[in-house]
């Protein structure tokens, strides 16, 4: 097993429509898919839907191969959505074996909720895959900027945020480092039963948890040495404003919701 | 003489069948033989340390072959597992992997894997300590109280408890004070003496092998360009320095030396045999 | 005020959190840091010497005695910010320094703290990585770089700071010879060219042998402190500290002190050792 070869909210780098966008444009957008695949009903909306998300998959040049992959971990839940809906929604029947009923509202109500979780998943992946991290947390502290009035520490959690996303690769290598290091003392982390697996992960997780404490402390003691005082006064490298193509995008985004909610007035 | 480790053919490719596929090590054929105190030298990314991960078992070569005393080490599940108490490898930083609340605790953690019985245990939890050079007293503590270079005798205390026949560490003298460099390979060669093991010091301290090996490997790109004595490695020194690992100090000055038109012996590469070498010089032309 | 960039005078420090106080780390330094120059403080692990480096940007604060950052006492907490933005400081780890997953962004970090407008950071976060060799990787993330180039990244992101002095504490601990050849060269090159004062805290002697002035440590004092040529002349004394000298040093101080030979013992680098030894055996 090579812990490094997950990949978490991975970026790839580009340099695409989708790319260029403000990180602050493909959060609204994201929201407003996702508003627009819930006012989504029927074969027309679903189908409007996936070509405007089929369009920007194409756009972002990502590649599908790289969404497919990503898909991996989450298909036990998209099989289990799908079960139920198939063999839980009530109406005509046109199948059934003992208790097991298939319904045709069954059929379709299984592949709408497999599609939209599918649309949705892909439309995160495109927010995470064409926006760097750092972008991300940028754009997200910027647009719940208002909330500081609240006193809700907006910059104070985006620091984190971005700090947790700086150190996720080096916690993993270390991770790898300290599995190698114990199993060569004889470890094993692959057998036996729930308790003694359990058991088995002592030996990683202390030194794991001590090093993070100990990282915290420097990187803590580093950022005060490089003048951190919170976000008080302080200006970025980078930033954030809204160019034509965000204008674009959000007309396309608010007409893609307004064209699914008529729709659906329609009963479509 | 039998080799007690050998790999035939060893090639290991990281991330196979994906975009970030890369080749660390390329049809490796290395011996290492009973007693002997090998020293392995390489920059960082050279392959060196995938090198030793497969020593032990825990790397499984890509292809190829690694035998311990002429037995694929990965013929069963549990030969796997014996062989990683047979050849004991301490870590680069070995101290961050301490783990319990004593000190005896986690020396015993090696042995304890193995099934041994209690009274073996002790035993070899208290020779350990007894050959890193720590008190019995000082077992019962913490080991989170000691400094850095007690921290790390502690954790190679957990591997010499295995009384492991190949003794292989990966950097262990990294980042510490002359007194602590000092200390730790005074530790491993006790051991290397005591129990007659084999030795396998990575490093990238020129000077340090230079003085405490008997055979020297070196790693560059994943294959072995030289091995030898250190004074016939030495001789690469053009080479070893396009490696980005340089040649030792007094070979530097003794090949300058040479360089001046001094008819001197230039395969020097220790400050006893630089001595020696001027002793030799004087004696000879003085006689003359 | 005279041109010294960082003063101790009499510089005592204890760990308040044990009882009794605890024992001592710093038992009266005085060391002036003349600005511009290039300072090696050498010791072995305990004598101190990371302690003193954490008291020259008011990470730590003396329990007795004074610290000055070009004249402003390190106690004055309405100077911390001045006192960090003159000295900026590298630590051993470079995984725990590093702030950003994108190294433009990283060595933005401080000039973003400070509040230095947009552009200006810009033209800063070029600059300090042009200055460090960095500039190719600024879009790289940092987990996958070398120790090397993660060490200079942070530098760079200690000189977008514009500090005046650079405090390294014992930034090379964690890397292979070519990494310390690089991080090495990046110190000097920014002595020379910009004139940055550098502190650098350090065991390696063949590092040390490269500074204008050494300063040697041992049990909380300086005992040590001139050019390091003469320094490591008193080679018996350094032994004692618990430091060694570099082998060039120790091959003319053994040939005196055990062949009766008569060498200088002021000859550091290769060149300069391998001229005594050529003088010696052509007298013959």
């Amino acid at each position: 097993m090579a812990l490094k070869d997950i990949t978490l909210g991975q970026y790839f780098p580009g340099h695409s429509v989708l790319h260029r966008m403000d990180p602050r444009t493909k959060l609204l957008l994201t929201v407003l898919y996702i508003a627009a695949l819930f006012l989504c009903k029927n074969v027309i909306s679903y189908g409007l839907a996936l070509i405007v998300l089929a369009a920007a998959v194409a756009v972002s040049k990502v590649g599908l191969k790289s969404i497919v992959r990503g898909m991996k971990p989450v298909v036990v839940i998209i099989l289990l959505t799908a079960v139920l809906n198939l063999f839980y929604t009530p109406g005509h029947e046109i199948w059934r074996f003992g208790f097991l009923k298939i319904t045709t509202e069954g059929l379709w109500s299984a592949a709408f909720m497999v599609l939209r979780i599918l649309m949705l998943i892909t439309c995160t992946f495109l927010l995470t895959y064409t926006t760097s991290p750092i972008l991300l947390t940028d754009g997200l502290e910027n647009l719940l900027g208002p909330l500081k009035k609240l006193r809700v520490p907006v910059h104070e959690l985006a620091m984190m945020m971005s700090i947790a996303l700086r150190f996720i690769p080096t916690l993993i290598e270390e991770t790898d480092k300290i599995m190698s290091a114990q199993r060569a003392r004889g470890a094993d982390f692959d057998t036996g039963g729930l308790v003694q697996k359990a058991k088995a992960l002592v030996p990683l997780l202390v030194p794991l948890f001590i090093s993070a404490f100990r990282r915290a402390d420097e990187l803590a003691v580093a950022m005060e040495c490089r003048c951190y005082h919170g976000g008080e006064g302080r200006t970025r490298l980078r930033q954030l404003r809204y160019q034509s193509i965000d204008y674009a995008g959000f007309l396309l985004g608010v007409l893609l919701v307004a064209a699914v909610a008529v729709l659906r007035h329609f009963g479509l | 003489m039998e080799p007690i480790l050998q790999t035939q053919k060893l090639s290991h490719v990281y991330s196979a069948g994906t975009p970030f596929q890369r080749a660390a090590l390329t049809d490796v054929d290395l011996d290492i033989y009973p007693g002997e105190y090998l020293g392995i030298i390489g920059h960082t990314g050279s392959g060196k340390s995938t090198l030793i991960q497969h020593l032990n078992g825990l790397l499984k070569p890509t292809e190829g072959k690694v035998l311990f005393r002429g037995q694929d080490i990965w013929e069963s599940k549990e030969r796997t597992r014996q062989t990683r108490f047979h050849v004991g490898l301490v870590f680069q930083y070995p101290e961050y992997q301490l783990f319990e609340e004593t000190i005896y605790k986690d020396i015993s953690f090696g042995p304890r894997n193995m099934g041994l019985d209690e009274a073996e245990i002790d035993r070899r939890v208290r020779e350990a300590a007894h050959f890193v050079g720590l008190r019995d007293e000082q077992l019962e503590r913490s080991p989170f109280e000691l400094s850095g270079g007690q921290k790390r005798r502690v954790a190679i205390a957990g591997v010499i408890a295995m009384e492991p026949e190949v003794l292989i560490l990966d950097e262990p003298t990294a980042g510490l004070d002359p007194i602590g460099v000092e200390q730790i390979l005074g530790n491993i060669r006790d051991y290397h003496e005591a129990h007659g093991a084999t030795i396998i010091l990575v490093s990238h301290s020129m000077e340090e092998v230079a003085r405490t090996v008997d055979r020297l490997v070196v790693v560059n790109d994943g294959v072995i360009p030289f091995q030898g004595a250190p004074r016939e490695v030495f001789q690469h020194g053009d080479e070893l320095e396009a490696m980005g690992l340089g040649v030792p100090q007094m070979t530097r000055v003794f090949h300058q030396l040479r360089a001046m038109g001094v008819d001197i012996d230039a395969s020097v590469y220790t400050i006893e045999q630089a001595r020696r070498a001027i002793r030799d010089y004087r004696s000879r032309k003085g006689a003359r | 005020m005279n041109d010294s960039i960082i003063r101790t005078q009499d510089l005592r420090f204890a760990y308040p959190d044990t009882e009794a106080g605890g024992p001592s780390v710093l038992n009266g330094v005085n060391l002036d840091i003349e600005e511009g120059s290039f300072v090696a403080v050498l010791g072995h692990n305990g004598s101190g010497k990371s302690t003193l480096a954490k008291h020259m940007n008011a990470i730590l604060l003396p329990s007795g005695g004074a610290v000055y950052v070009s004249g402003m006492d390190t106690r004055d907490e309405s100077k911390l910010l001045d006192i960090r933005r003159t000295v900026g400081m590298v630590f051993q780890n470079p995984d725990n320094q590093i702030v950003a997953n994108v190294v433009e962004e990283d060595v933005a970090f401080a000039p973003e703290n400070l509040g230095v407008p947009s552009e200006e950071i810009r033209r800063r976060v070029d600059e300090a990585l042009k200055a460090v060799g960095m500039y190719e990787f600024r879009t790289h993330a940092p987990h996958l770089l070398s120790g090397g180039q993660k060490q200079r990244v942070a530098i760079a992101g200690v000189i977008a700071m514009a500090p005046r002095c650079i405090v390294l504490d014992e930034p090379t601990a964690m890397l292979d010879p070519v990494g310390r050849r690089e991080v090495l060269d990046t110190i000097r090159e920014l002595n020379r060219t910009s004139g940055v004062t550098v502190v650098l805290i350090t065991h390696h002697m063949d590092e040390a042998a490269q500074a204008d002035r050494l300063v040697v440590m041992s049990k909380g004092k300086v005992v040590a402190d001139g050019a390091p040529r003469e320094v490591f002349q008193r080679v018996e004394e350094l032994k004692s500290y618990g430091l060694t000298v570099p082998e060039t040093t120790e091959l003319l101080w053994e040939l005196r002190q055990e062949d009766g030979l008569d060498v200088p013992l002021d000859a550091l680098s290769d060149e300069e050792c391998a001229q005594v030894l050529y003088d010696l055996l052509t007298a013959v």
